[in-house]
């Protein structure tokens, strides 16, 4: 039938390109046109700004140090709730209902439960000195307690990213056949030799796209470390919003979001290449 | 049928979201934005008027972003706005504006400052805006915090050397330091720099950015921030933590301490914000009123300004909101205590014998945000990394002064005035 109208599938998927090039790709040559003019002519203005100023570095480094800090743990966590989960008959929905929850909570709410637990007079606090270790309300998000602050941070964000990346191993690790796993253990693989012979390999390319989705959303981070370190902790999107609202030079602003896009293409492209998948089983 | 329905669907809806932008003026504003001031404006203030106006508001940001792309698009629907002078001063720069002259020479007759006026101007030859609300930055403290204030000093005529005494004493009673400032992300410390800590210390802004002056003048500060909680850093509104218990004595915008005084009147004090060794800065906030041009209903928004700008009405503003007239007249006596509390305050700064007027910066344009930023990175370099402050001063200053350059401003007060742009010395 298709060879009857070759055209038929483009004129399909016509829509849902033209959606895309419409709201994305239009909006992206602007921001990048945006970011590398100056009134009107080509300029490295807003580079050379943006790479001069104060916080640029530090927004840098607090970037990359977060998602270096978050990814692995995450996926580690993700890892041992999936193969946790896959071994559990009766109740496993309710298990995952409930493992998913943050999947359901917005950025900013999620910096905000946990603002209510970590600002002076928070959960924390109140719990540390209700058993008496400390004797007042004690700072942790402060721009003078910058460990705990990013440690505050970091826990937020796995809490609140951990579900998604545990949703796409889950699936994953639902496609491994069960005759691998079992031919394994009669030729008396362990545990261990199990999971990374066979099914660690094996779960490939749920592991990719995690890892894609998930590097991607750490270079985005923003609401969470707002809503617990404001200024204290500069972060490149979080600096992309201030030029935008506060200094209100569109132009930096653009150049933060080029800066976040060409960070966030490498990331995938080096995922691509290192968790290499067999091409056969992709869809 | 299907067809005719949808068509029917259709017409229906563009005529629900075409009539009433048709019948009513749109009134957009950034000020008065909580639900409580907003439902004022809507259900008392703006009464009394033949068209019906519709009070829509909106956070700053997504304000300018608005405003520039009707002005791109050429297609408008916002017919009156009221913003901030630094909010409307990036909108009158691009030329955007209506002149007002007529207006702004009723509005003198009836008694409105000259000085008001001239701000209104925004630097350019004809009236930009019409002011319609005034504030300022002023201190308060818990009544508990006062039985610390060092010996001989008067809350209402607070030095910087007192101030930090006083910080001091706090912090060893109760163990934690408690001043506060709004240095967070959405707060106004900017304006602290540019409008209490300069005109303080050097008795000027921008001009004065690096002198001998300004480097004392931070290491006087320097020596109070060792007092101040370091939690400011994350303070947008300080009336939160005054409320909350978690500062004594915080210094803010009179509307952004007006919760924590108004609920509980009786538990606070307010005051002028402290004297440096040029005398007691400090700088008026005006919200103006002005019409975008090609808003398509003028006649509508210079009834809205007429009516706003009004004795009554202002007075009416001032009892519900925390912003007192631009009229010179006299508050009434049945004030809400809190805001009648804060108006004593403000009264006593203006009024205050060393009284350092620090006017809003004017000719900025769109570089409003910028400026400010070269106040707030000093600020996180000098005092929250450490750096040694001349270095600062003069990395900064260099920002600075290709910032008055790039714009052209000249000087205002308390800088000396300048032919051209104003100059860092």
């Amino acid at each position: 039938m298709t060879n009857d109208r070759p055209w038929l599938p483009y004129a399909l998927i016509l829509p849902s390109v033209a959606f895309l090039a419409l709201l994305f790709v239009v909006p992206l040559v602007q921001t990048v046109w945006l970011a590398l003019s100056e009134n009107g002519a080509p300029s490295l203005a807003n580079i050379r700004t943006m790479a001069g100023d104060i916080n640029f570095a530090r927004s840098v480094q607090n970037t990359f140090l977060l998602a270096l800090a978050v990814i692995p743990v995450q996926i580690a966590i993700a890892l041992a709730m999936g193969t946790l989960v896959s071994k559990i008959g009766a109740g496993r929905e309710t298990i995952l209902w409930i493992w998913t929850i943050p999947l359901g909570i917005s950025d900013l709410a999620a910096g905000m439960v946990w603002l209510a637990i970590l600002q002076n007079t928070g959960y924390l606090n109140s719990l540390l000195f209700g058993l008496g270790l400390i004797e007042r309300q004690t700072a942790w998000l402060t721009y003078q307690t910058p460990v705990a602050l990013f440690i505050g941070i970091a826990i937020a964000e796995i809490w609140r990213g951990t579900a998604i990346v545990m949703v796409i191993i889950v699936a994953g690790l639902n496609q491994v056949p069960k005759e691998f796993r079992e031919a394994a253990e009669v030729f008396g693989a362990g545990p261990w030799t199990r999971f990374w012979r066979i099914t660690l390999p094996l779960i490939r390319p749920a592991l990719q796209s995690a890892l894609i989705l998930r590097t991607v959303l750490a270079f985005e981070v923003f609401a969470v470390v707002y809503a617990l370190g404001g200024r204290n902790f500069p972060v490149l999107v979080g600096e992309a919003y201030a030029w935008q609202n506060q200094n209100q030079n569109y132009g930096v602003a653009a150049a933060y979001a080029v800066l976040i896009m060409v960070i966030s293409l490498a990331a995938t492209l080096v995922y691509l290449k290192i968790v290499k998948v067999d091409p056969e089983r992709l869809p | 049928m299907k067809r005719l329905l949808s068509f029917g669907i259709l017409a229906t809806t563009v005529a629900a979201l075409a009539s009433p932008s048709l019948a009513q003026t749109v009134f957009l504003s950034t000020q008065l934005r909580p639900i409580e001031e907003a439902t004022v404006v809507r259900e008392e203030i703006l009464k009394g008027l033949d068209a019906p106006v519709d009070y829509i508001v909106e956070e700053p940001p997504q304000f300018a972003v608005r405003m520039e792309a009707e002005r791109q698009a050429g297609k408008h629907t916002i017919s009156l706005v009221g913003a901030l002078h630094g909010e409307l001063s990036p909108i009158a720069d691009k030329d955007a504006l209506e002149p007002l002259d007529t207006l702004a020479a009723k509005l003198a007759e009836a008694g409105m400052p000259q000085s008001f006026l001239d701000l209104g101007k925004l630097g350019k030859s004809s009236q930009q805006y019409i002011p319609w609300l005034q504030a300022t930055y002023v201190m308060a403290a818990h009544k508990d915090a006062l039985k610390y204030l060092p010996e001989g000093a008067d809350v209402k005529a607070l030095t910087y050397d007192q101030l930090i005494a006083w910080g001091k004493a706090m912090q060893e009673a109760t163990g934690q330091p408690q001043i506060g400032f709004p240095a967070g992300p959405k707060g106004l410390m900017a304006r602290y720099f540019e409008g209490y800590f300069y005109p303080s210390f050097t008795g000027g802004v921008v001009r004065t950015f690096r002198n001998a002056d300004a480097v004392a003048g931070w290491e006087t500060f320097k020596e109070l921030w060792s007092v101040v909680t370091p939690n400011s850093t994350n303070y947008d509104f300080m009336q939160e933590p005054l409320a909350a218990g978690e500062v004594m004595v915080a210094w803010d915008h009179v509307a952004r301490l007006k919760n924590a005084i108004s609920a509980a009147p009786d538990d606070y004090v307010v005051f002028p914000a402290p004297a440096g060794s040029k005398g007691r800065g400090y700088m008026p906030v005006i919200a103006g009123l002005a019409i975008p041009k090609g808003a398509p209903d003028v006649a509508g928004a210079t009834a809205v300004i007429e009516h706003l700008t009004k004795p009554d009405t202002q007075l009416l503003t001032a009892t519900h909101v925390g912003f007192f007239p631009t009229l010179n007249i006299d508050l009434p006596t049945d004030l809400d205590p809190g805001v009648a509390l804060l108006a004593g305050a403000v009264k006593a700064t203006q009024s205050a014998e060393d009284a350092v007027i620090s006017l809003l910066p004017v000719g900025l344009g769109d570089k409003g945000g910028e400026f400010n930023k070269v106040y707030m990175d000093s600020f996180q370099r000098i005092v929250l990394q450490n750096e040694p402050i001349a270095d600062v001063l003069k990395s900064q200053g260099d920002v600075l002064a290709k910032l008055m350059a790039d714009t052209g401003a000249a000087c205002w007060a308390p800088d000396a005035a300048s032919d051209g742009a104003c100059p860092v010395e």
